[in-house]
């Protein structure tokens, strides 16, 4: 086993062959992992940043021994991905947001308890854990209640829970905010902080696309993008390969449809660097990477010569969307995914 | 809980298998026995399979003009009996599969700990077999009082039938893992497929009429399965004399049909495991563990 690294990942590309509704036809490929190479060290706390299709969780499954990559090696805790499963998940345990499943005829404490017996804790630990986690994230009236009869929040919380029993050494977080409410989210996110803080030798790989809590709570992002890492740091070295660069917010009046011409676009204003639009109910939504502050004049003439107008300018310090926009020239909330096209 | 420190054995703390197993087992009981109501239960474990039985008395009565005396209605009495048990092992350990990818959606949480996956359809297949064995007992009572059965417990040979009975159950699991880990490569599945395969059993493994009856290029089939072997050697352990010979097994002593079915089920469930792990193996591949079959 080696000591500092919980996770390598060298090489490692995964294909989806995906068969269209016609039976006859060829399989179609889907390319979600392209020579992805990562590195985890042992007591990090690494963020996967990307949007939706970006292949944050087939490469999850993949450390999570449920996927099998297409070639490429993995290591985790020293344990290759294909060869020694076992081990591996002896390890680990994987938390998925939105995840309500279980058996809804157990209780709250039989479904935790089945899995700590599962991952071969005795019952007086499983017993201990159980009860402390769920004190710990306020669900401890809820024990005797059947799984069926929780609502989907407090479920998610349940999952979240048996992620933690077997007490892992390294965990894998997918999207474990998804679909709660703002103080849910809350909760979690300190869990994960003060679990983290707790036990310095622990991993912990969490993937997002929110990018305030990558920012919040990673040591380290790899941002992904329609199967490449495209860029791995810190993320205020992240942030801070923009600090030569301006970055402007803006409110617009309806800009309506992205002109044809390369030459009618924003992107053609001397000094700008990268755009990303977003409709917002009424207006848009522009954020612009200049070379220099005094790009902008240049922008507010473009955009009222398309008749739009200003409504609001913020210039700030940059974020994780900022670098994301900066680098793939799109926004995070785009959905990449293939499934639909 | 009595049951949580019966689990919490230091041997089952060991081996993943064995506690992989006792935990399904457990789980595959809380599952089967949540019959919110008692009626449903009596009608699914006691009801069905007696009435079942029953229509085979009455198209044997009318074929034969009631002669339920004859050796050959007890035999087919008994064959039909312990069926029951091939049909809820074949689907209480296939069934595992879909009801947890489809119905709780636990694959991934299952498949992410350091269970056996094995082991785990193993046990899921006890409850079943609880179950039906609990039906066999009723409808082997009902025989006893209605048609006056020729089972007398001094002349029964009660370890030929356990052990017969043990090897034939074992097998039964195997198939049904087999069609559980083929079911795992599927992307869709056929809800009833355990049920299809345990029917087509009754007709090639002498269940309900000896080999005999098939035509000679069927009968191959019947010898394939180590079902075959273990309904022969069940009933003449709890007949004795009273059994009826037929030809195509007679020539086999008892020793000799055992034999058959040790090295038979052996096979089968050494196939089992190796068929399981490829499939699981496949599965992983082409990223379906966890897969929904509304994806
Ligand atoms: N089981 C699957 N079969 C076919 N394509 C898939 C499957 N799972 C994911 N994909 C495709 O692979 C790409 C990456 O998906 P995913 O890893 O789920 O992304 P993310 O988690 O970042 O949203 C997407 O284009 C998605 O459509
Ligand atoms: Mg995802």
């Amino acid at each position: 086993m080696r000591d500092d690294a919980a996770i390598v990942v060298q090489d490692v590309n995964r294909i989806y062959k995906v068969r269209g509704p016609k039976r006859r036809s060829d399989p179609q490929e889907v390319t979600a992992l392209a020579d992805v190479n990562l590195d985890v060290k042992r007591g990090e706390l690494f963020g996967l940043l990307g949007p939706n299709g970006a292949g944050k969780t087939t490469l999850i499954k993949i450390l999570a021994t449920l996927l099998l990559p297409s070639s490429g090696t993995a290591l985790v805790d020293g344990f290759d991905v294909v060869k020694e499963q076992k081990a591996i998940r002896r390890r680990i345990s994987m938390v998925s947001g939105g995840e309500t499943s279980g058996y809804g005829l157990l209780t709250v404490e039989e479904n935790l308890w089945m899995f700590a017996r599962l991952y071969g804790l005795d019952n007086k630990t499983a017993k201990e854990r159980i009860d402390s986690m769920l004190k710990l994230m306020g669900l401890a009236d809820r024990r005797r209640t059947k799984i069926a009869d929780l609502s989907t929040g407090l479920r998610q919380k349940m999952n979240f829970i048996r992620g933690f029993i077997s007490d892992p050494s390294v965990v894998f977080l997918d999207e474990p905010t998804l679909g709660l409410d703002v103080g849910a989210a809350r909760d979690v996110r300190a869990f994960v902080e003060e679990w983290m803080d707790d036990r310095p030798d622990r991993t912990m790989v969490l993937t997002t696309h929110y990018m305030a809590e990558a920012d919040e709570l990673c040591d380290r992002i790899a941002i992904i993008d329609r199967g490449r890492i495209i860029a791995c740091d810190t993320p205020e070295n992240l942030k801070r390969s923009l600090k030569e660069e301006t970055v402007f917010h803006l409110k617009v009046a309806p800009l309506g449809k992205r002109p044809e011409a390369n030459e009618h676009r924003i992107e053609a204003v001397h000094g700008v660097r990268r755009v990303s639009t977003t409709e917002v109910n009424g207006h848009t939504e522009v954020t612009l990477i200049l070379e220099t502050e005094e790009a902008l004049a240049g922008v507010i003439g473009h955009l009222e010569a398309r008749g739009s107008n200003l409504l609001s300018l913020e210039k700030q310090e940059p974020s994780l969307e900022d670098v994301f926009v900066r680098m793939v020239g799109r926004s995070l909330s785009v959905d990449t995914s293939q499934r639909d096209e | 809980m009595i049951t949580s420190r019966l689990l919490d054995l230091p041997l089952l703390r060991r081996s993943d298998a064995l506690r992989t197993f006792s935990i399904a087992a457990w789980l595959g009981w809380q599952i089967e026995s949540n019959w919110a109501d008692p009626l449903l239960f009596a009608v699914y474990a006691i009801a069905r399979p007696v009435a079942s039985v029953l229509i085979l008395v009455v198209m044997y009565s009318v074929i034969t003009e009631g002669a339920t005396q004859e050796p050959i209605f007890a035999y087919i009495y008994l064959g039909n009996a312990l069926y029951i048990l091939v049909s809820q092992v074949i689907t209480g350990t296939s069934w595992a599969v879909i009801d947890d990818r489809e119905h709780y959606r636990t694959m991934k949480q299952l498949h992410t700990s350091p269970m056996d996956g094995y082991a785990y359809l193993m046990g899921r297949g006890v409850a079943r077999l609880i179950i039906g064995t609990i039906s066999v007992l009723i409808v082997v009572g009902v025989g006893l009082i209605a048609f006056d059965l020729p089972l007398y417990p001094l002349t029964i040979n009660w370890g030929l039938f356990l052990l017969s009975t043990v090897l034939g159950i074992l097998s039964l699991a195997a198939i049904g893992i087999m069609l559980g880990g083929a079911t795992m490569m599927m992307a869709r599945h056929f809800w009833s497929v355990g049920e299809a395969v345990a029917g087509s059993l009754y007709l090639f493994t002498g269940a309900i009429f000896p080999l005999d009856v098939l035509p000679a290029w069927i009968r191959p089939l019947g010898f394939v399965f180590p079902v075959t072997y273990w309904l022969e050697l069940a009933r003449r352990a709890l007949l004795g004399d009273n059994v009826p010979r037929f030809e195509t097994l007679a020539a086999f002593s008892n020793g000799q049909l055992l034999g058959i079915l040790v090295l038979f089920t052996i096979g089968l469930l050494g196939l089992s495991i190796l068929f399981y792990r490829w499939a699981l193996h496949q599965a992983k591949e082409r990223g379906m563990i966890d897969l929904e079959t509304n994806y």
